[in-house]
């Protein structure tokens, strides 16, 4: 993997991410997360995991956010945008944010781990074949559970969308 | 050379991004995507993870990217719903905004 492509991804990622935090425009914030998401399957890609990053695209820039982009245009959001800022309540969590992260840099910082870099890879990737099989032996109640899972939420978002809840 | 920690320092600014999202916006929109935000970047680690720990077959420890997917699986039906939540509670009372959401407020 490339260093430069690794911050290059990672900088585009974090950017866009920041700036679905920072927009005001609901729809702006979801197109930003669009950008965001595509650079985090590139990242997953330069750790070799090619088939997360397809799901990823697939998934979340493709299905989850049209969803999003369709609530937010179903919602008429324009009133909205003009809100007084609570500048204490920015202020103090973004403290907060902040000790959070510092909390993770330094236990990062100690672990003896990180440090090195990852290992090669001395086989071909058929990361495709390898995820499948994994999922239909070791992990096949899980992946029934999921479905059920799955099932359930259709059925949960068909009964919460009906015109009058009782 | 990018290290584990690379990836780990740019999981936990991603994490923190939606965190300080939740924690800052009053659009629940907003604060939703955030929520999406937490969930990748939890996913980021997990596959860094993955690619550190090269099993004897000379292939990453695919357990952790058939977690991912199962993260991926609950997060859109977690959209899926959330959003048809949303969609409801904006017929109720016609905002997004959670400070005018303040039955249950102490």
């Amino acid at each position: 993997m490339s260093p430069f492509l690794f911050w290059f991804f990672a900088f585009l990622m974090l950017v866009f991410g920041a700036a679905v935090v920072l927009n005001r425009n609901p729809i702006a914030s979801a197109l930003s997360l669009v950008i965001c998401f595509m650079g985090l399957s590139a990242l997953f890609m330069t750790l070799d995991a090619f088939f997360i990053g397809i799901i990823q695209v697939l998934v979340y820039a493709g299905a989850v956010m049209v969803l999003f982009l369709f609530i937010i245009m179903l919602l008429d959001l324009r009133r909205e945008q003009l809100r007084k800022i609570n500048y204490v309540a920015v202020a103090g969590g973004s403290v907060v944010a902040l000790a959070f992260f510092l909390q993770i840099y330094f236990v990062i910082r100690q672990l003896d781990a990180a440090r090195q870099p990852f290992p090669a890879l001395t086989a071909r990737t058929d990361d495709v074949h390898n995820i499948g099989s994994l999922l239909f032996s070791n992990f096949t109640l899980p992946f029934q559970i999921i479905g059920v899972l799955v099932l359930v939420a259709t059925i949960g978002v068909v009964v919460l969308s009906k015109r009058e809840l009782r | 050379m990018v290290t584990l920690g690379d990836y780990l320092i740019v999981s936990g600014m991603l994490f923190t991004i939606g965190f300080a999202g939740v924690i800052l916006r009053r659009n629940i929109l907003i604060i939703f995507m955030s929520l999406e935000l937490m969930l990748n970047a939890a996913n980021l680690s997990l596959v860094a993870f993955s690619r550190y720990r090269v099993t004897a077959t000379g292939l990453p420890s695919y357990n952790a990217q058939v977690f991912v997917f199962f993260i991926i699986t609950v997060a859109a039906a977690e959209v899926a719903v959330g959003l048809a939540i949303i969609v409801a509670l904006y017929r109720a009372r016609q905002t997004t905004h959670v400070e005018d959401i303040n039955t249950l407020k102490f």
